[in-house]
C-alpha cells in the first residue's frame, strides 16, 4: 500500500498559517520608544541640527572667517536681516555661518569624546565585572578617578598640554584631539560602574553557565554572550554621554580655554561674544539656543531610550 | 558606627595621598615651563640659575616628597598659628608654599582671601535649591501626571539641560540690561556696613544664586520626585492610610521621611559638584571667588596655586563622599556597617 502523497509538506504548512509580523528585538525597542512623545521630539530636533550642520554649509556658502567690514563698514554687530539672517558679530563676520561652522566642531566633540569614554568604560566595566581578580584594583581606581574634580582638572590639562600638541599636530587637529580625549578620560567612571553591575549579574545566568561547560573560550563567551545583554546600559549612557561631552566643551570653550579663536564652537562663540551682550544680544541668543536644544533633545532621547530598553517594561 | 567612621576616615587618607600624586604629576610631567613667563633678555645661565633654585631641576619623587611636606605638615601648621595666634616651633622658616604669580605671598592666604566671596554665592544657591527643589518634588510625586506634575517635570529636565552659562548671559540680558534691575557684575569689593549697602549685596547676589540654584533644583527635583515614587506604593503607606492617618501627616511623617534619605545623600553629594559649577557661574557675573582665582592661576601659569586649589576641590568630593557614607548610616536604620 502506497503511502499517501496528498498530505503537503511540513514546508507548505507553515506557508498556510496566517502570516505574523516577525518582531525583533530593536523592532519591539523601537515601538515603545515611539510611545515616548518627548523622545520622538527630541530626536526630530537632534536629526534636524545634525542635518543643517552638515549640508548647511552647501547651502549657505558664506565662508565663517569673511569679515564683511571689507565691503560696508556698517556691517558689525548687525541684528538679523534678509541680508544677515543672524546677524554679524564685532569683526563683521556672518553669524549664521560660524554657528552652522561651530555646531559641525561641538557636535563632533560630544560624539568622539563619547566614544573613548563608552570604549575604556565598557572594557573596565567588563574586565572588573567579569574577571574578580580584576575588581578590587579597577573599581578602586575608578573611585579614584571619581574623586578628582573633573572641571578644574580638565582645565588645568588642556592649558599645559596645549601649546605642545599645537605645535605637534597643528592648532586645529591637536586642541580637537586634546579636548576629546581629555573629555573622555574624565568621564568613562560612571559607563564602567553601569556596565559591572549589569556584567556581574549577567555573568550568573544559565546560559553563561551552558557556555562555559561547553568549553567555550573565555573572550568568546564576554564577546557573545556578555557584551549584547550589557548593551541597553551602554546604549543609554553613550546617548547620555554625548551631552555631557558638548556640555563640557562649551563650558572649557566658554572659559576661553578650548578651541583657539579662529575655530569657532557654540562655546567658544559665547565666550566671544558674550562682552557684546548691551550691542547685540543676538550674538549670544544662537548659539545658546544650539547648545541647549542639542542638550535638551538628548537628553529626551536618552530617557526614551532608557524606558525603551528596559526590559522589565516588556508587554 | 564607630568603628565604621574610624577606618572609613583612614581610608581617604590613602586616596588623599593618591589624588595629590595625580594633580602633582599632572602639572610637573606638563611640558610648560615656569621660567617661560620671564622675560627672553635674561641670560641662559641666570634661567638655569632661576630653576634651580625653584628646585625645578629635582627628580619627581624628590619634589614629590617636598611638596608634600610643606603641603600636608607646614601649610596645616601655619594654619593653626593663623588660627589660634600662636607659635609651633620655628615657624619663620618653615617653607610654605608660595604662589608664583604674586611675588611670594603664601598661597593659602590668597586662597581664604576668596573663600568667602564662593562661600556666599555656593551656599546660598545651594539653600535656594532645596527649599525650591524639595517641595516641588513631593508635590510633583503625590500628584502624578497632574498638570504640576507635567510642568515640574518639563522645567527641570529644561533646567538640567540649559548651561548654567546660557542662563546666566539671559538673566543679564534680561534683568540687567533690559530692565536694569540688578548689577551685571558683582562687586565684591562691597562692604556690608548699613541698610543700603545689605540691599546691594542683595541685588548683585540675586543673579548668581538663582543661575546656580535653578540648575541645581532642577536635579535635586528630579531626585525626589522619584524618591518618593519609589516609597507611595509601599506597603507602610497603606498600613498608616488604613490606621486613619490623614494624607498630610501619611505624606509628610511617612513617606518624605523615608524619601529624604537618599535625597539628604544627593545634597551632600552635590556640594563639590556646585563648587566646580561657581567656576562657570563666578566667571559670568566676574564674582572674585575660588573658580576666577583658578582660571587666573592656569593662565598665569601659577602652578603651585592650581595645585592647591585643585587639590581643595578633590579634598571637597572626598570629605563629602565620606559625609554622605555616614549620613546615610545614621538616617537608615537598615544600614548595618561592619
Amino acid at each position: 500500500m502506497a503511502v499517501r502523497t496528498e498530505t503537503a509538506s511540513a514546508d507548505e504548512l507553515v506557508d498556510e498559517l496566517p502570516q505574523r509580523q516577525h518582531r525583533t528585538l530593536w523592532g519591539d525597542v523601537w515601538l515603545r520608544f515611539r510611545r515616548h512623545r518627548l523622545a520622538i521630539f527630541g530626536m526630530v530636533v537632534l536629526f534636524m541640527l545634525i542635518v543643517g550642520v552638515l549640508v548647511g554649509p552647501l547651502v549657505y556658502t558664506v565662508d565663517p572667517e569673511y569679515s564683511f567690514i571689507v565691503d560696508d563698514i556698517d556691517s558689525i554687530n548687525q541684528r538679523p536681516s534678509l541680508k544677515y539672517p543672524f546677524g554679524t558679530d564685532d569683526l563683521g563676520r556672518d553669524t549664521l555661518a560660524r554657528n552652522i561652522f561651530g555646531g559641525r566642531i561641538s557636535l563632533a566633540v560630544g560624539v568622539v569624546a563619547m566614544l573613548v569614554a563608552i570604549t575604556f568604560g565598557t572594557l573596565v566595566g567588563v574586565l572588573s565585572g567579569y574577571f574578580r581578580r580584576l575588581d578590587n584594583p579597577l573599581m578602586r581606581f575608578t573611585d579614584l578617578m571619581l574623586s578628582l574634580p573633573s572641571l578644574p582638572l580638565l582645565l588645568v590639562i588642556i592649558m599645559l598640554f596645549r601649546d605642545s600638541l599645537k605645535a605637534w599636530l597643528g592648532p586645529e587637529l591637536g586642541i580637537f584631539l586634546l579636548v576629546v580625549f581629555v573629555i573622555g578620560i574624565l568621564g568613562w567612571m560612571p559607563t564602567a560602574r553601569v556596565v559591572r553591575g549589569s556584567v556581574l549579574s549577567v555573568k550568573e545566568k544559565e546560559f553563561v553557565e551552558a557556555a562555559v561547560s561547553v568549553g567555550t573560550r573565555q573572550h568568546t563567551i564576554v564577546r557573545q554572550h556578555i557584551l549584547p545583554n550589557v548593551l541597553s546600559p551602554i546604549i543609554v549612557s553613550a546617548t547620555l554621554g554625548v551631552a555631557s561631552a558638548i556640555l563640557t566643551e562649551s563650558a572649557l570653550s566658554f572659559l576661553g580655554l578650548g578651541f583657539p579663536s579662529n575655530v569657532p564652537t557654540w562655546g567658544r562663540l559665547l565666550f566671544e561674544n558674550k562682552d557684546f551682550i548691551t550691542q547685540n544680544p543676538w550674538l549670544v541668543m544662537w548659539p545658546g539656543m544650539f547648545i541647549s536644544l542639542t542638550i535638551l533633545s538628548i537628553n529626551f532621547i536618552g530617557d526614551g531610550l532608557r524606558d525603551a530598553l528596559d526590559p522589565r517594561q516588556r508587554r | 558606627m564607630g568603628q565604621f567612621l574610624v577606618r572609613r576616615i583612614l581610608t581617604i587618607i590613602p586616596t588623599l595621598i593618591a589624588i595629590s600624586f595625580v594633580i602633582f604629576a599632572v602639572l610637573d610631567l606638563a611640558p610648560g615651563d615656569p621660567t617661560s613667563a620671564l622675560p627672553e633678555t635674561i641670560d641662559p645661565q641666570v634661567r638655569q640659575q632661576i630653576r634651580k633654585v625653584m628646585g625645578l631641576d629635582e627628580p619627581l619623587p624628590v619634589k614629590y616628597s617636598l611638596w608634600m611636606r610643606q603641603f600636608f605638615v607646614n601649610e596645616p601648621l601655619a594654619l593653626i598659628e593663623k588660627a589660634f595666634d600662636v607659635r609651633i616651633g620655628d615657624s619663620e622658616n618653615r617653607l610654605r608654599v608660595t604662589s608664583w604669580g604674586s611675588r611670594g605671598t603664601p598661597v593659602m592666604d590668597i586662597i581664604l582671601e576668596r573663600v568667602p566671596q564662593t562661600l556666599w554665592v555656593v551656599g546660598l544657591a545651594y539653600v535656594v535649591a532645596i527649599v525650591i527643589a524639595v517641595p516641588v518634588g513631593v508635590v510633583s510625586a503625590i500628584r502624578q501626571y497632574s498638570i504640576f506634575d507635567q510642568l515640574g517635570t518639563f522645567f527641570s529636565l529644561v533646567g538640567y539641560s540649559i548651561p548654567t552659562f546660557f542662563t546666566g548671559l539671559l538673566m543679564i540680558l534680561l534683568f540687567s540690561v533690559k530692565l536694569k534691575w540688578f548689577p551685571m557684575i558683582y562687586d565684591t569689593n562691597l562692604q556690608v556696613v548699613d541698610w543700603d549697602s545689605f540691599i546691594q549685596q542683595i541685588k548683585q547676589s540675586i543673579m548668581p544664586v538663582a543661575v546656580l540654584g535653578f540648575f541645581q533644583a532642577a536635579t535635586l527635583a528630579r531626585f525626589t520626585r522619584s524618591s518618593m515614587l519609589d516609597n507611595i506604593p509601599m506597603d507602610y503607606v497603606r498600613t498608616a492610610t488604613a490606621k486613619g492617618f490623614g494624607e498630610r501627616y501619611v505624606v509628610i511623617g511617612h513617606i518624605l521621611r523615608n524619601s529624604l534619605i537618599p535625597v539628604v545623600t544627593l545634597i551632600a553629594l552635590g556640594i563639590p559638584a556646585i563648587f566646580s559649577g561657581a567656576i562657570i557661574t563666578e566667571q559670568i557675573f566676574r564674582v572674585n571667588g575660588l573658580g576666577a582665582l583658578l582660571i587666573g592661576a592656569i593662565q598665569l601659569n601659577d602652578i603651585p596655586l592650581v595645585q592647591t586649589v585643585t587639590f581643595i576641590f578633590a579634598f571637597l568630593i572626598v570629605v563629602f563622599n565620606l559625609i554622605a557614607d555616614v549620613v546615610y548610616g545614621v538616617l537608615d536604620p537598615r544600614i548595618r556597617y561592619r
